[in-house]
């Protein structure tokens, strides 16, 4: 049912683990099934320089994490706003219809991730 | 190639070549309709005669009293919705439990939908139907009591001869069950005191495709499928006589190996169940510690979700099967392990394995090593 992208994000996903003082961390939850996905970045200027993911979920959910990674990796904070969770599923040659919820988790967390960055710039 | 190890038998079994063997002739030499009136026919029905005996007998029924049907499913929908519109004038109300198979919970609903009223009885956490909650669900309206013999998600071998007991007492139709404990442990209607029993071939090594009703003599009820009269007028449509042979040839392997698979398959299940909960933190057994099918092992395991894990033993040449929200199509967790009270985020990592004929010690040693390894990578990973 998974596509070969997804399968092959899943059996080695990119980017997992923690980063140590974060610029922004994410955290999303799925109320639909109970998944979660936490999602740490690292900026240096405008630049997503780093990024790392843990994820408590499906295979989707964890695919879509690994691929969210990747994607916005040296991406600028404009550009990694701009990521939807569709693309994020077209990365990955789709996703089975009910299987979209997850890579909202994605989505979701990374904008979290981005807004906390922002968030904390401001205040400083 | 990885090798594979199958531990979903109670999703299917592979078809034992015996049966297959018994099975071809009927394919392309004794092809015949069984309700003809020449020889090529007449073989053909003399077989199918043959099959049903075998069946009947492993049951402790009288062949008059098997209806061969399409499978499981069939044999839950005919039972329910036969005895039900049969019996209408006498009542509309059916007891069953809530821990059914969709087969019997699925029909319930549409008998619900028809105007009959449904209980659904609640289960303890080892997942026990408690007969006294039966007997104090039954009103005079009561017209038919379902309760599976054994569940196919947690393994738990439900008190069939007590319900049996009270049903007949108060002259109430009992239906149970059967698809996952025909083949596997003994079964006599007489000593269950049930009045209709489900069976499916392709539980018990035989081919997909077929299955039976048992119907106790004088049960009265109306057929699902109208034509012509075939299996006594209960059932129309030509026989499935392959499927029918090879049904019996299973039913009759099973027989003869009960004893000593029932007690090698439960010794191999609990090592397993010994060396998950040995080796890894967090986790529940789902089910009766005792009263549990001898092939069944059902688990919790904290911090990991059900189709994660599927997905990896999968790569690893193991089928096994989850309870997770994530796995099914509804994106609920299943309504077995929630009606047992386990919480949705302990079902999420639900596991099943359900052994077989086949499965051999040392493929335990691998699961558990490939399990211990999975999970460790989950856990790893989890962001809880
Ligand atoms: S996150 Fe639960 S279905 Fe994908």
């Amino acid at each position: 049912m998974y596509s070969e992208k997804v399968m092959e994000h899943f059996a080695n996903p990119r980017n997992v683990g923690e980063i140590e003082n974060p610029d922004g961390v994410g955290v999303a939850g799925n109320p639909i099934c109970g998944d979660v996905m936490k999602l740490l970045i690292k900026v240096k200027g405008d630049t997503i320089i780093d990024v790392k993911f843990k994820t408590l979920g499906c295979g989707a959910a964890i695919a879509t994490s690994s691929m969210v990674t990747e994607m916005v990796k040296g991406k600028t904070i404009d550009e990694a706003l701009r990521i939807s969770n569709k693309t994020v599923a077209e990365a990955l040659d789709g996703l089975p219809p009910i299987k979209m919820h997850c890579s909202v988790l994605a989505e979701q967390a990374l904008h979290a991730a981005v807004k906390d960055y922002l968030g904390r710039k401001n205040k400083s | 190639m990885v090798k594979r190890i199958y531990l979903d038998h109670a999703a299917t079994t592979p078809t034992d070549p015996q049966v297959v063997e018994a099975m071809l002739p009927y394919f392309m030499k004794a092809f015949g309709n069984p309700s003809t009136l020449y020889s090529l026919g007449r073989e053909a029905k003399a077989a199918m005669e043959e099959a049903r005996d075998k069946v009947a007998f492993s049951i402790g029924a009288r062949s008059e009293e098997i209806v061969f049907t399409s499978g499981g499913t069939e044999a839950n929908n005919f039972a329910l919705e036969g005895v039900t519109f049969a019996n209408e004038r006498k009542g509309s109300h059916i007891i069953t439990t809530s821990i059914e198979h969709h087969a019997v919970l699925e029909t319930c609903k549409f008998l619900e939908k028809r105007g009959f009223k449904v209980t659904y009885l609640p289960v303890d956490e080892y997942g026990l139907v408690y007969p006294e909650d039966v007997r104090k669900a039954i009103t005079d309206k009561t017209i038919l009591i379902s309760v599976m013999h054994a569940n196919n998600e947690v393994g738990t071998i439900e008190p069939i001869a007590e319900v049996g007991k009270i049903a007949r007492e108060k002259e109430i139709y009992f239906h149970t069950d059967a698809v996952q404990t025909a083949g596997a442990i003994p079964i006599n209607v007489d000593e269950l005191n049930v009045d209709l029993l489900s069976m499916s071939s392709h539980k018990l090594y035989g081919p997909k495709g077929i299955g039976a009703l048992y119907i106790r003599k004088g049960t009265r009820m109306i057929p699902l499928l109208h034509g012509g009269e075939q299996e006594r007028k209960r059932r129309a449509g030509t026989e499935n006589v392959p499927g029918i042979i090879g049904f019996g040839k299973a039913m009759e392997i099973a027989q003869a190996q009960m004893e000593q698979k029932q007690c090698q398959i439960a010794n191999l299940r609990d090592k397993l169940i010994k060396g998950l909960f040995e080796r890894i933190d967090g986790i529940r057994l789902n089910g009766h510690p005792l009263q549990r099918l001898p092939n069944n092992v059902s688990v919790c395991i904290e911090g990991v979700e059900g189709e994660a894990m599927l997905l990896n033993l999968d790569m690893k040449g193991i089928c096994a099967s989850s309870g997770s929200a994530c796995t099914s199509g509804s994106l609920e967790p299943s309504h077995v392990l929630l009606a047992i009270g386990v919480p949705s985020q302990v079902a999420h990592g639900s596991l099943r394995f359900t052994l077989g004929r086949a499965t051999k010690g040392e493929d335990i040693d691998y699961v558990l090593d490939v399990v211990v390894e999975i999970v460790n990578k989950l856990w790893a990973m989890s962001a809880v």
